[in-house]
């Protein structure tokens, strides 16, 4: 009981606290449009994470690399 | 020969630098601001005075700007670190994890908590533990500074850690060891001092800005008496650290620090150039003067670099060519040996190709004993190990001359205060809203030096920036650079008009 208390004062606290805010709206706003513009616009179409996107398992990826690391051997 | 495209390699370094860079714009003020907030509370809870009350939440309410304005500005450089730098990520995630993911952890106990209790809890929550939380935050935003700054520290001084040729991976084998990172400990230390400035010049500007329009004066005048005192003494801690940092360099990056002072003949005794115009045509190897002009103090770079009078200072071309009266082996020498390292690791990856146990036994051994030459078998002239000189010197020198005005602006606000006539000195308010430009300058300058000045490497001395890139093409990264310019510097323009009508608006137009 006591515990369900606590989290009915923890989520009122909260509640009130976001309803009474005046800048900190706009400051939400431009918050949530930073993530937006972030994680739906520039990962998916600009910022792709190359070694996830190309192979399935750490196996391949670690050879990969491997295989970045000893590309010049034989030029050197 | 390395088969990458130079230009992707720049326009990479580029636009991680400019992200690291406008990140930065906010970081500081943020470190710097919180512990200023706290400071005022605790003045607000020891004296009762509800007017130091009004101080706290007006510049807690500018710290919650600037916070919002900087949140997420970060995460670019993860996006970054997986599209541009695939073959870096990969290799240091081991290492680089359980740092970020405790700083993670941080910042969302620390966001969830204690933060909420600061903006929403007055009259909600007891005078004493508001302030609590308030000190918390400040605690908090340095603390999860410091695992950023013990992951940067690792690429400055790989420890702690065992290569995995297998996987391809650092991976950490002493958590203690990366943690007390002497690189860590001295970044942390004169960061996060320097952070404490930034802030203390943010409130003496805005503080100043508001005494020229004879607004808030008596608010104004409290906050440059607090901001001055902690400005001050924090000067000082930048100072004390920035020796530190200095003698952490000359012994784990010493081609760092003598690409700092211009420094290409090593010499016992050698001293500090104070002042210098570097001879920007002059080259490892050539009997060029490294400077136009110069001013020194004898003595001083041995005893900053070794902490002893007549101690002998590696210039760049002892630490290219060698030494061999002082015992230091060159980047020749080095390449040598990385050479064969890439070799053997060539010669085990084919082993396990062919499935030749003993074969690759015996080549990982072999690759052991030069493991840590690795990154130089990737450098095609010993001269490629110099970072360019005339920007590493001159962004030092700049954030060196301006680290030691900003005392004295401080010195000068808080005695005018205490005396009572900082109102009669017209001339020190533009100075103090100036002092804010220059102490972000600083910021920036010292950056630059501790970046630049480890070129060419990624990873101190086992991964040249070349091989930790993406083989990508570079007019990819272009595309992905400007969308990027273009979105920032949207956002910047709204934050920046949010952060000015704030101020513009005073302790009476906001609330939370």
């Amino acid at each position: 009981m006591k515990m369900i208390e606590m989290l009915v004062k923890v989520f009122t606290f909260f509640r009130d606290g976001f309803t009474q805010m005046t800048v900190g709206r706009t400051l939400w706003k431009i918050i949530f449009i930073k993530f937006f513009v972030m994680f739906a616009v520039l990962e998916v179409f600009f910022f792709p994470n190359y070694l996830e996107t190309n192979f399935e398992t750490d196996k391949q990826r670690g050879d990969y690399v491997l295989e970045q690391l000893t590309r010049t051997s034989a030029t050197n | 020969m390395i088969d990458v495209d130079p230009s992707l390699v720049n326009w990479s370094r580029a636009q991680f630098a400019f992200t690291a860079m406008f990140h930065w714009i906010f970081v500081p003020l943020t470190l710097g601001l919180s512990v200023l907030c706290a400071f005022f509370e605790l003045i607000y809870l020891k004296t009762g005075n509800e007017e130091w009350k009004r101080i706290t939440r007006f510049w807690m309410t500018l710290f919650a700007i600037n916070f919002a304005c900087g949140i997420a500005t970060g995460i670019i450089l993860e996006f970054q670190f997986g599209t541009n730098w695939s073959n870096y990520s990969w290799m240091v995630g081991d290492i680089f994890a359980a740092p970020l993911a405790i700083e993670g952890l941080f910042a969302f106990f620390i966001e969830a908590g204690f933060f909420a209790v600061m903006f929403f809890g007055w009259n909600r929550v007891s005078k004493g533990f508001h302030c609590f939380s308030t000190c918390m935050v400040a605690v908090g935003s340095n603390l999860s500074a410091v695992w950023i700054l013990i992951a940067n520290a690792w690429m400055q001084n790989p420890v702690g850690m065992l290569f995995n040729a297998d996987s391809a991976r650092f991976e950490m084998n002493n958590f203690a060891e990366v943690v007390f990172n002497p690189v860590a400990i001295a970044k942390f230390t004169h960061t996060s001092s320097s952070c404490f400035v930034v802030g203390a010049t943010f409130v003496i500007a805005v503080s100043c800005w508001y005494l020229i329009k004879k607004r808030h004066v008596d608010m104004a005048r409290k906050s440059i008496v607090v901001a001055s005192v902690f400005g001050l003494v924090s000067s000082f801690f930048v100072a004390f650290t920035g020796d530190e940092s200095a003698y952490v360099i000359g012994q784990k990056q010493p081609m760092k620090l003598a690409a700092i002072e211009g420094l290409y003949k090593g010499e016992r005794g050698a001293g500090l150039v104070v002042f210098g115009i570097v001879n920007d045509k002059k080259v490892a190897g050539d009997a060029q003067d490294a400077f136009l002009f110069e001013v020194t103090i004898p003595q001083a770079l041995s005893v900053l670099a070794n902490r002893e009078l007549g101690s002998f200072v590696p210039g760049i071309d002892d630490l290219v060519y060698g030494n061999a009266e002082e015992n230091i082996m060159g980047v020749n020498t080095k390449m040598e040996k990385g050479k064969l390292a890439v070799a053997d690791l060539t010669a085990f990856k084919q082993a396990k190709k062919d499935k030749d146990a003993d074969a690759a036994e015996e080549a990982l051994a072999r690759f052991n004993v030069n493991e840590e030459f690795l990154g130089y078998g990737y450098l095609d002239t010993p001269e490629e190990a110099v970072p360019p000189v005339s920007l590493v010197f001159n962004s030092f020198h700049l954030m060196v001359v301006v680290g030691t005005f900003l005392p004295l602006i401080f010195g000068a606000f808080l005695f005018f205060s205490l005396k009572g006539t900082l109102m009669e000195k017209r001339w020190l308010l533009p100075v103090g809203i100036f002092s804010s430009v220059l102490a972000m300058l600083a910021q920036q300058a010292g950056w630059v030096t501790a970046e630049v000045g480890r070129q060419p490497w990624a990873i101190q001395g086992l991964m040249p920036v070349k091989i930790a890139t993406t083989n990508l093409s570079a007019t990819a990264v272009q595309v992905s650079f400007t969308a990027f310019a273009v979105v920032f510097s949207l956002l910047l323009i709204a934050e920046v008009s949010i952060m000015l009508k704030a101020i513009a608006a005073g302790p009476e137009g906001h609330r939370k």
